[in-house]
């Protein structure tokens, strides 16, 4: 077994196609008439122009027009007078080969382009280089793979696949990805959730490993790839595809319903994101708004702060996607085991109980504010929440106010719009918090509870420790009596509850927190069906006294062998809505 | 030759999409144009080089064209800039 990183989920059993990225080897060769040789590069240009149209026609006929853009990109570079001069004068002075003066030139641009500290620039040297590898193509005369027809229907494994890869590529027969690179967020895993195939991303060499016609099981939920697999295997997926596929359908009848109970309590079911194009998934798995929008992608891997207006433009484009739905943004949480470097901050013993989230934000006031402000520029374009995280006591939570009254402030006197009457929340993620909730809630609009930290505060287990990992468990006694206590203090104050760690979308969970009161169920956007069909065949009333009884039993596993026992979970089989 | 002064005034500057609308209207023209800020002159219908330029709003710099039609290429361009680009 390879395992890799699931990047788009689903369950695929297919045969391996590999796609080597061709190494050509470009030689450096003397040219006498340097004239013919300009030439031949300028023909080059043209056929490679022709190539960038279809491929832009191709995706967007099958793909869309957001996608076929990339091509527009690439256009640009083909025909641009820099780029070429740099070549000619390349083949002219030295007297070299078109191949050679392309590498030479595409070299130095991409080099340029890479060290430009902006995410922006560094994609324009990924255009540059699939443009001039693309020329040198044919000038050398190499026929790419050629992965525009199959015979059968195919995984494709590679090192990585290009804009131009996935353009040509033969989406009928093309069931799954395997790629050595990227992740979650690189092209190829946005594709593949675009297409709704299957994918895993970084499985090690997986091209020397896989042969082709390889038989493959992938499973692009835990990014685990078996080659050649035996029956058992074969066996055990096909069944879990089966399910996939019989839940998917069923579930779909979850679309466009609310999130009520049997007898009538309705909770909303939204989504957690990290990046805005997760909000597609949103929308197509009929999220009711976005629970949980991490922030931090804005700040990651890259060289820099973001500008206000990089944020701003980005906070919009989601708050406009989901029309009239909620987004709660979260403020950066940064820090702990999510560490960047340009902060200067310094590496700590114990980062999760360290200088980190709103702890950093209200030193950083700068920082802060920058945020806050791109924050509620959006929220003039949708509807826009706001949460912090990590807060332990009502002082922080007030300088936060304070912060983003300031923010406020300096864009009324600016004559920018901004909602003035912006929800405002916090992450419930510090036992201290929890316990004094009834404080915290005099002065917010609404909490999310965010189980993952407090589970591993209250319980004190480090959850990347294999020794304890057991002892992290959501069912324990005293978080389900902390969660309680929670939503209780909110709704005496008159302010709703949400939740956005991963246990709001445990199956098991879901009907005992409902029981409990919770508003708001927040989860991954593939799970949100799922827990809108169980929400939808429970009675909240049963569930009360069925949470009543759970807070007082001792241990996590007779809890859990309880819900087991007596609560029936959405299996699929339940009346349709 | 023909030139003009203009102030960037859109958000993102000449990167991203704008620059690509500004090279674009550029090579509508036949003259040569050229941008020129401090003492550093770009090419206004190269894309890489409008992006090494790295001009963000506020910036100013001189749209300077030489050619038959020199002063209808650098009028479009000015208003282009005017209207922000396009944004």
């Amino acid at each position: 077994m390879m395992q890799g990183i699931g990047v788009s989920p689903g369950i695929v059993i297919g045969i391996a196609f590999i796609k080597k990225t061709e190494k050509m080897e470009i030689c450096k060769m003397d040219i006498a008439n340097t004239k013919a040789e300009i030439s031949r590069l300028h023909a080059a240009r043209e056929t490679a122009k022709v190539q960038i149209g279809i491929m832009q026609q191709q995706v967007e006929a099958q793909i869309g027009s957001e996608e076929a853009k990339i091509f527009e990109a690439h256009m640009d570079m083909i025909e641009d007078k820099t780029l070429f001069k740099d070549i000619e004068k390349r083949i002219q002075s030295q007297k070299v080969n078109a191949e050679w003066a392309v590498k030479e030139a595409a070299d130095k641009f991409i080099s340029m382009f890479q060290t430009m500290e902006n995410a922006y620039m560094s994609e324009r040297a990924a255009d540059i280089k699939d443009v001039t590898s693309r020329l040198i193509k044919v000038l050398v005369g190499v026929e790419s793979v050629d992965i525009s027809r199959f015979e059968q229907e195919v995984i494709i494994v590679a090192e990585d696949l290009l804009p131009s890869d996935t353009a040509k590529m033969d989406k009928t027969k093309v069931k799954g990805f395997i790629t050595e690179q990227g992740g979650k967020t690189s092209h190829s895993a946005i594709m593949a959730r675009t297409l709704e195939i299957p994918a895993a991303a970084g499985v090690t060499e997986a091209t020397s490993i896989i042969k082709n016609g390889d038989a493959l099981v992938l499973d692009g939920e835990s990014g685990q790839v078996f080659v050649n697999p035996d029956a058992s295997i074969i066996k055990k997926f096909s069944l879990r595809k089966q399910g996939l596929i019989a839940s998917k359908n069923l579930l779909n009848a979850y679309k466009g319903v609310s999130s009520t109970s049997k007898d009538g309590f309705t909770v909303k079911v939204m989504a957690n994101v990290g990046t805005p194009e997760d909000t597609e998934a949103v929308i197509k798995n009929d999220s009711e708004g976005i629970g949980l929008f991490r922030s931090e992608f804005l700040y990651m891997d890259r060289n820099q702060l973001p500008s206000e207006e990089e944020q701003f433009a980005a906070y919009r484009i989601v708050a406009e996607k989901l029309d009239s739905k909620p987004v709660i943004i979260r403020t950066l949480d940064i820090g702990g085991d999510k560490a960047l470097p340009y902060l200067g901050l310094v590496k700590e013993e114990n980062p999760f109980l360290g200088y980190r989230a709103i702890r950093f934000c209200l030193d950083s006031t700068d920082v802060f504010i920058t945020q806050l402000r791109a924050i509620l520029r959006a929220s003039a374009f949708g509807r826009i929440k706001i949460m912090f995280p990590m807060i332990s006591d009502v002082l922080q939570l007030r300088q936060a106010k304070a912060l983003l009254a300031e923010a406020k402030e300096s864009l009324r006197k600016a004559s920018v719009q901004f909602d003035e009457s912006i929800a405002i929340g916090i992450m419930i993620e510090i036992p201290s918090a929890a316990l004094i909730s009834d404080l915290i809630a005099d002065e917010v609009d609404f909490f999310s509870i965010g189980t993952n930290d407090l589970i591993q505060y209250m319980t004190a287990v480090d959850r990347g420790n294999q020794k304890i990992a057991h002892l992290y468990n959501s069912f324990h006694p005293a978080v389900l009596r902390l969660i309680k206590l929670i939503i209780d203090n909110a709704h005496k104050k008159g302010k709703w509850v949400g939740m956005c760690g991963e246990a709001a979308g445990d199956p098991k969970l879901i009907p005992i927190f409902l029981g409990m009161g919770l508003n708001e169920f927040s989860m991954s956007p593939a799970s949100v069906l799922k827990a809108r069909c169980i929400i939808n065949n429970t009675h909240k009333k049963e569930m009360e006294s069925m949470a009543e009884k759970l807070l007082n039993m001792s241990t996590a596993e007779e809890i859990e062998r309880f819900i087991d026992e007596n609560v029936d979970i959405c299996s699929g089989k339940e009346t349709l809505p | 030759m023909y030139k003009v002064d203009v102030v960037l005034k859109n958000e993102t500057g000449l990167h991203a999409r704008p620059a690509h609308i500004f090279v674009t209207e550029a090579s509508k023209f036949k003259s040569e144009i050229i941008l020129k800020r401090d003492q550093d002159e770009y090419d206004a219908k190269s894309i890489i080089s409008v992006l090494c330029m790295g001009a963000f709003k506020g910036d100013t710099f001189t749209i300077i064209a030489e050619g038959e039609d020199e002063m209808p290429a650098v009028e479009a361009l000015k208003v282009l800039i005017d209207n922000n680009v396009g944004e």
